[in-house]
């Protein structure tokens, strides 16, 4: 027997869990209750409110990842600058809230921003009116960047720790600033890191439903929490999958954009 | 000056992660189920915790779930890589971007797909269909870590213990298995983490009354935060990182005799 054959369980299962799926969606995407073909449900994205929220999803999502950016950056320069203690130790501590319940973290923010959190506990002691931060959209971007940025700092700073020093050694001895090296040197040679980076933080931000429920008290609405409501109180399964294909399509995009700055797969996380 | 400013970046960040970690931890031990007012210190949560069936539960659920799904992707992740790796190196690229499809989609979308293949199929959601659904999207993880691994494997050690003897599989056990190991642990550690972070999958392909960790957390969260939630997140926190800690020390002591 060939061990080709050995891959037959694994070409079963992709055909079962990956292909078939994906079918199922095209096909209740593109046909409507009684099974007949139509765009309906694909072109229901320009209603109303199914365009504002796949607009929200896009916005949130893009501001989420620009601060997690902003914010990782720096961060994985300095950590490779600083002799803080041996090298896989920082990092680790940066990246081990990704290692808890990604719930858990979220509904931490909630406790922290609700009307009764201690926030608006803390402001209210001192005298000050209480905030509104709960339930509004900067509340999702709050708790969007807080649950992602690990997966920003992760990649970039694995590029940026690749880096060779002799390199931005060299440019500093032939009379570079250091504006001038970090904008020829280093940030040319993160863009992989970055381009990762990105697409692990912008694709779970614009697809996610539980963010913005927990944190926008279910009164904000983005692509994923129409889609989840299709599937579990509405129960219609070609509208949701129309809208999923609809949303696919941006993913799809936005990952060919990124791929074509990370040519090598390089900076992948695994 | 500039030393102090990267130190207080980094400060700055850290109390970002970790500030809403140590505030549940703080009210875990709150006696009152004030979420701003410290009451008093007491353990009644984690009392509480520990006698809730239905934590109980979800906890037994996710680490069956994880066992079971980190085993099976597995062993069908290894075979594939054996299998794979003696392809056409055409099929090989096919087969690899099939592979990379659960990965790159949004849970939502790989959640939503299985849920509808599951019921067009008649097959009624369950503890089953998670896990179904759990080794589907751990294979991938699997097989990119021992992928790499078999690309380095020399053909010639396996032909030379068969010219001196060998059986294949006694081969297989003593030549080719140790070379992959590292790769075949760190693809089931993945997989299982993964399998216990996820929620969106589980979501959508739970039968009614199936809670894992992140499902329960979901739904409780629902009709009202009770501070036992925040004894759970304590204690899986405290585990995270006793298991992590020690990962990394077992690492770095590997590394160090290297």
């Amino acid at each position: 027997m060939s061990r080709r054959y050995f891959a037959s369980p694994f070409i079963v299962w992709i055909a079962a869990g990956t292909v078939i799926p994906l079918i199922m969606i095209a096909y209740y995407g593109f046909t409507d209750r009684s099974g007949a073909f139509t765009i309906e449900n694909v072109v229901s994205i320009m209603g109303a409110e199914h365009a504002q929220a796949l607009w929200l999803a896009l916005l949130l999502a893009l501001i989420s990842t620009a601060i997690c950016f902003v914010l990782a950056f720096p961060l994985a320069l300095i950590l490779k600058d600083s002799r803080l203690g041996t090298k896989g130790f920082m990092i680790f501590i940066f990246v081990l809230p990704m290692w808890m319940n990604f719930l858990l973290r979220t509904m931490a923010w909630q406790v922290i921003l609700e009307r009764g959190g201690i926030i608006n506990g803390i402001l209210t002691g001192l005298g000050l009116p209480a905030l509104d931060i709960i339930n509004t959209p900067a509340a999702i971007v709050l708790g969007m960047v807080y649950d992602f940025l690990p997966f920003m700092v992760l990649p970039i700073y694995n590029t940026v720790m690749k880096i060779d020093n002799s390199l931005i050694e060299a440019a500093y001895d032939l009379g570079a600033t250091k504006g001038k090296v970090l904008r020829s040197i280093i940030l040319p040679l993160s863009v992989p890191g970055i381009a990762s980076g990105i697409t692990m933080v912008f694709v779970p931000a614009l697809t996610t439903f539980v963010i913005s429920n927990m944190l926008g008290g279910g009164k904000i609405n983005l692509i994923g929490n129409i889609i989840e409501q299709e599937f579990t109180t509405s129960s219609n399964w070609n509208l949701g999958s129309g809208l999923s294909l609809v949303m696919m399509i941006f993913i799809v995009l936005s990952m060919a954009l990124l791929s074509r700055l990370d040519k090598n797969g390089e900076a992948s996380l695994i | 000056m500039k030393k102090f400013l990267k130190g207080l970046y980094i400060a700055i960040i850290l109390l970002f992660l970790y500030l809403p970690i140590g505030v549940l931890m703080v009210l875990s031990f709150n006696e009152s189920k004030s979420m701003s007012i410290w009451t008093g210190f007491s353990t009644r949560w984690y009392e509480e915790m520990f006698s809730n069936e239905m934590i109980l539960d979800a906890v037994w659920n996710t680490f069956t779930i994880a066992i079971c799904a980190a085993a099976a992707s597995t062993v069908i992740g290894v075979l594939a890589c054996l299998g794979i790796s003696r392809m056409r190196s055409r099929s090989q690229k096919v087969i690899m971007a099939f592979n990379n499809i659960p990965l790159l989609n949004a849970d939502i979308v790989t959640g939503i797909s299985l849920m509808m293949t599951f019921l067009v199929f008649g097959i009624s959601l369950s503890w089953g269909t998670v896990l179904l659904s759990h080794i589907t999207f751990c294979i991938p993880y699997v097989i990119l870590s021992v992928m790499p691994k078999i690309k380095q494997l020399s053909p010639n050690m396996y032909e030379a213990a068969l010219d001196l003897g060998a059986t294949p599989a006694y081969a297989f056990r003593k030549v080719i298995l140790p070379d992959l190991m590292p790769g075949i642990t760190s693809g089931f550690l993945l997989a299982f983490t993964m399998s216990v972070d996820d929620f969106v999958v589980t979501h959508f392909t739970r039968g009614a009354g199936i809670n894992t960790i992140s499902t329960l957390i979901y739904s409780q969260v629902k009709v009202g935060i009770r501070p036992t939630l925040f004894a759970l997140s304590t204690v899986i926190f405290v585990i995270v990182l006793v298991v992590l800690v020690i990962s990394n020390v077992v690492q770095n002591r590997k590394g160090a005799r290297n």
